[in-house]
């Protein structure tokens, strides 16, 4: 991200009093014998963009289901907008979105059944409106009424992204929001997002393995690896930490137990 | 941004999100609504002709007209209830669209209020051309048992809905490993709700399990109407009493399950 969009992404006076994004403190999740997530604290304020890095089974996924209360963390706390989590959820969960390669749309259902039922579960004002809208948005507005199972991959991506923004919510939650697309339609998606943020001030947290995307979209990254947060700044002060010029070299030097690029830590 | 209303109590809007949902599924596909309309048909076809021997071969059936048919139909009202509930319910997971549900504004209650919609709707789908089967094929004219019919029905789909309720809360916490539990758990009652004949066939220590059964109330009930011309309001009354309790015990039960989900991670994986 540039200096320019750095500055207009600072938070006003107003939005410094709000309570913050997502707060998790101390959060803990034990699977049986595993530890997901091991003791992690962050604050996530209004209106940025973060990105959680990690190798498979770093504990990306487990973190954001417990911020959304589809798991429940084993001890620790989750605030989110201000709320307890999941004690709370029904004042929030109207307020935020997500989403993940885990779900999926209905596939019988047209893109703009789909879009009109969870529209409702959101209680959208002027529907039909926003409907059109975000499938002018999305490029949708030709396959609004075909099946979800007859689209391609990216066609589908961009439904569920359009199912993640039909509330406008204040803070979106995304697992790996550009797997398995095509770099054009990927790089597509990254735009709208980084214009959804500006447009709306809305909070973004977006787990991905894409460290290009991470680069180019969020103004702060949390990495992770094996439950633990092993780093957490902005995306130009980790490279600077760990002496490399892109976030897949930080990545893969976490992945590895380097430090700084050099040695190898003994495992 | 759009300021959105906080989403606290049963909201009928979202109940009827998920009913649209359903209903939009049933259209898409003819093969769902096919099924709903073929097995009740060959039921009441099969039992109707059953019916017909025995009668001509027994006095007892002869006076007692139509109690074999009328088990069927009430039996279906109570098996087709569960499934109608259950299958909406598989919907979700079959389609991994449960995440996204439970992430949305959608109360667990609003959730099962609205598969108890649609188990009515599928229900009605069902039953309704059965019961006109039962009319034109073999005189047998299920409406004239008149009001006892409503107190009959409503206790046969209170037992469907807690069966359902349960069932699905099972599904919810055990993935899909658990489904063949939705198709064959109300099986198991079969033999002791006595569809088919009455309570006092059982030896006497399964009659008293029997009676824990609302069904049972129903099916004596529905005999005590066809043979005697009796209605048993003390019967309809006790399974109602019972059905509350069913009620409550499986809405606690599929609460716990989905906390037990939730501290298990298994929404978000819904597999075997």
């Amino acid at each position: 991200m540039t200096e320019n969009d750095e500055a207009s992404s600072r938070p006003t006076v107003a939005e410094r009093s709000l309570p913050a994004a997502i707060a998790v403190d101390h959060l803990v999740k034990v699977y049986k014998q595993t530890r997901a997530v091991d003791d992690i604290s962050f604050v996530l304020p209004r209106g940025s963009i973060t990105g959680l890095l990690g190798g498979n089974g770093a504990g990306k996924t487990t973190t954001i289901a417990m911020i959304m209360g589809l798991v429940l963390p084993t001890s620790g706390r989750v605030q989110v907008l201000g709320h307890e989590m999941p004690a709370e959820s029904a004042a929030v969960l109207g307020r935020m979105n997500f989403e993940s390669p885990y779900v999926d749309m209905p596939m019988r259902l047209t893109v703009r059944q789909n879009l009109t039922v969870f529209g409702k579960l959101y209680a959208v004002k002027n529907l039909s409106e926003r409907i059109a809208a975000l499938a002018d948005d999305l490029d949708l507005t030709e396959f609004l009424d075909r099946a979800n199972g007859k689209l391609s991959a990216g066609q589908k991506t961009r439904v569920a992204l359009a199912k993640a923004l039909i509330n406008q919510p204040e803070l979106l939650l995304l697992d790996e929001p550009t797997a398995s697309l095509d770099p054009d339609t990927a790089d597509w998606v990254r735009a709208h997002l980084e214009r959804y943020r500006r447009d709306n001030n809305a909070t973004i947290l977006l787990a991905s393995h894409n460290m290009l995307e991470v680069e180019r979209l969020c103004d702060r990254v949390i990495i992770m690896k094996r439950g633990r947060i092993e780093d957490d700044d902005t995306p130009r002060a980790i490279m600077a930490r760990y002496n490399r010029t892109n976030l897949e070299e930080v990545f893969l030097d976490v992945a590895r137990g380097r430090v700084n690029g050099a040695k190898e830590v003994a495992r | 941004m759009t300021s959105l209303p906080l989403h606290r109590g049963i909201s009928a809007h979202r109940i009827g999100a998920m009913i649209l949902r359903y209903w939009y599924l049933l259209l898409s596909s003819w093969p769902r609504l096919l099924e709903l309309l073929y097995w009740p048909a060959l039921q009441v076809i099969t039992w109707g002709f059953i019916q017909y021997y025995i009668a001509e071969n027994s006095s007892f059936f002869a006076r007692a007209g139509g109690t074999l048919i009328g088990a069927v139909i009430l039996w279906d009202i109570l098996f087709r209830g569960q499934l109608g509930f259950s299958i909406s319910f598989l919907e979700e997971m079959w389609a991994r669209n449960l995440g996204n549900l439970m992430m949305s504004p959608l109360r667990p209650i609003e959730f099962l209020l609205s598969l108890m919609v649609m188990s009515l709707i599928r229900l009605a789908i069902g039953v309704i051309p059965m019961t006109l089967l039962a009319l034109f094929l073999f005189h047998f004219n299920v409406y004239a048992l008149g009001l006892p019919l409503i107190a009959f029905f409503c206790n046969l789909i209170f037992t469907s809905w807690s069966v359902g309720i349960f069932v699905s809360g099972l599904v919810l916490r055990n993935g899909l490993g658990a489904e063949s539990i939705v198709w064959t758990l109300m099986f198991a009652i079969m033999p002791l709700a006595c569809i088919y004949y009455p309570v006092s066939v059982l030896p006497v220590f399964l009659q008293y399990v029997a009676w824990t059964l609302p069904p049972t109330y129903v099916f004596e009930g529905m005999r005590a109407l066809l043979i005697e011309n009796t209605f048993r309001a003390d019967l309809m009354l006790a399974a109602l009493a019972i059905n509350a309790v069913l009620l409550g015990a499986s809405f606690w039960a599929f609460l716990a399950l989905l906390r037990s989900a939730k501290r298990q991670g298994s929404l978000l994986s819904g597999g075997e």
